[in-house]
């Protein structure tokens, strides 16, 4: 049967990646490159490249970087961050970019995910949404979730699965950055709406977290983190190896 | 040199990378002349099957495609490259395809179990059933690949190297003499992919 992915996320700025610690034969850290190449030959099952970059020049060196990881390392690349148009999908696709996940720029433009999946098929298109709970209900948020829209966020990625897109990030704003595990509330509303591969993230702080995703929640395909990889809190080997002996079908 | 088909369908980056890690020779070209001067041919592709087979037969590419099959040229389809070998597809219709090996593509969608999801996005063992075929030779029972695909082959079974579970037995890799396919992508499969490669554009 096909396994869960577990999905380490690289914020990067200006071609550098933000946040990280060293690793043992990981000479620079701060290189996506040979970070990327760190977490393939840990065992990850993909990655996540975001952009954190606002200025053109940053933008010219992620794509620098995107086109050197692509050329060097042979798992399933997502980018995200900047996404606005057609033109920003071609721009990363170009550069090796398998899927490309939008957030914002769905929001501004609703029909960007429609004609993007058109153009590069249902599969290239990542639906990434930061929800968060106002007043008992999910609202989705805007602009790395500062901005409160007022739309459902359930309603919202059902709408964005409706118009073509293939995958969904699902980021918990209550949840991120508190490391006590996932929403799985949020994510179980998400997986009884769409058909399509859901990827938790937001909330992980340790191994037993993703063992209670996967276990409490069979339909979510994919854990994705941040921090505590880079960090190294968590070995995505000893995270699988757990995953395993706990009776979830994972790629070792 | 190797030759990846360029017919406009997907993104050839990643083949072409991981290729020339391995350090071949790699063109991407629709020059008839150049697929004849190469060693071994490679059909990629992402899309729909009728706007891949659409340009296929337009531009007069699948006509040089089989005849350089014919010959003996190696050829490798990958995913929609693969699922184009087959006799005919049903998505979104009928269309015929290339006819290098004999069998259809039909959808997942009514063929497996309904909560489980389409497309098949993610990594899955490989079975292999025995038949063997050099391209495959290094590829060992159970090895993990990346699929992406809502479309299988069928009615293939004398040609099928590997299967793959997912609400059924799914063809995974096909061969006939020297044309072979892979309906997951060997370049997105890490070292495993890797090797797989390498043992095709090495045979």
């Amino acid at each position: 049967m096909i396994t869960k992915r577990i999905i380490p996320c690289l914020d990067v700025r200006d071609g550098r990646v933000v946040k990280g610690v060293n690793f043992e034969g990981v000479q620079d850290v701060s290189d996506p490159v040979e970070l990327a190449r760190h977490y393939s030959e840990s065992g990850a099952d993909e990655l996540v490249f975001y952009d954190i970059t606002a200025s053109f020049e940053g933008r010219k060196l992620f794509t620098d970087i995107l086109t050197r990881t692509a050329s060097q390392i042979f798992i399933p690349l997502t980018v995200g961050g900047g996404i606005n148009t057609l033109d920003d999908f071609d721009r990363v696709l170009s550069c090796g970019a398998d899927k490309v996940s939008v957030n914002s720029g769905a929001i501004r433009n609703p029909d960007l995910v429609g004609e993007a999946a058109k153009r590069f098929g249902d599969q290239c298109v990542v639906i990434s949404a930061d929800v968060k709970r106002v007043d008992g209900t999910f609202h989705v948020f805007a602009k790395g979730g500062r901005e409160d829209t007022g739309m459902g966020g359930i309603e919202w990625i059902r709408r964005c699965v409706d118009n073509g897109a293939g995958e969904v990030v699902l980021n918990s704003i209550d949840t991120d950055g508190v490391k006590n595990g996932f929403d799985l509330e949020m994510l179980q509303a998400v997986c009884d709406v769409v058909n399509v591969p859901v990827i938790a993230s937001g909330g992980a702080g340790g191994i037993d977290h993703f063992v209670e995703l996967f276990r409490s929640i069979p339909t979510v395909d994919a854990g994705l983190a941040a921090s505590i990889f880079h960090f190294g809190e968590v070995e995505i080997r000893d995270l699988k190896k757990a995953l395993r002996d706990n009776g979830i079908n994972v790629r070792l | 040199m190797i030759a990846i088909i360029d017919y406009g369908m997907g993104n050839l980056f990643s083949l072409s990378s991981s290729l020339k890690s391995l350090g071949y020779e790699v063109e991407i070209t629709a020059d008839p002349e150049r697929l004849r001067a190469a060693d071994k041919l490679f059909l990629p592709g992402v899309g729909a099957f009728r706007d891949a087979q659409e340009r296929l037969f337009s531009t007069g590419l699948a006509d040089v495609i089989r005849g350089l099959a014919a010959e003996g040229k190696p050829l490798m389809g990958i995913c929609l490259g693969m699922q184009l070998l087959f006799d005919k597809s049903y998505e979104y219709g009928e269309y015929e395809g290339l006819g290098l090996i004999p069998g259809t593509v039909v959808p997942m969608e009514g063929s497996i179990a309904p909560e489980l999801k389409i497309p098949q996005i993610g990594w899955n063992a490989l079975h292999f059933t025995g038949l063997e075929h050099p391209a495959f030779a290094d590829t060992k029972e159970g090895e993990f690949v990346y699929f992406v695909h809502s479309y299988y082959a069928t009615e293939c079974d004398p040609y099928v190297i590997a299967t793959t579970e997912y609400g059924k037995e799914l063809t995974a890799a096909v061969a006939k003499d020297n044309v072979c396919g892979c309906q997951f992508h060997p370049e997105k499969s890490g070292e495993v992919g890797l090797r797989l490669l390498d043992a095709f554009c090495k045979q």
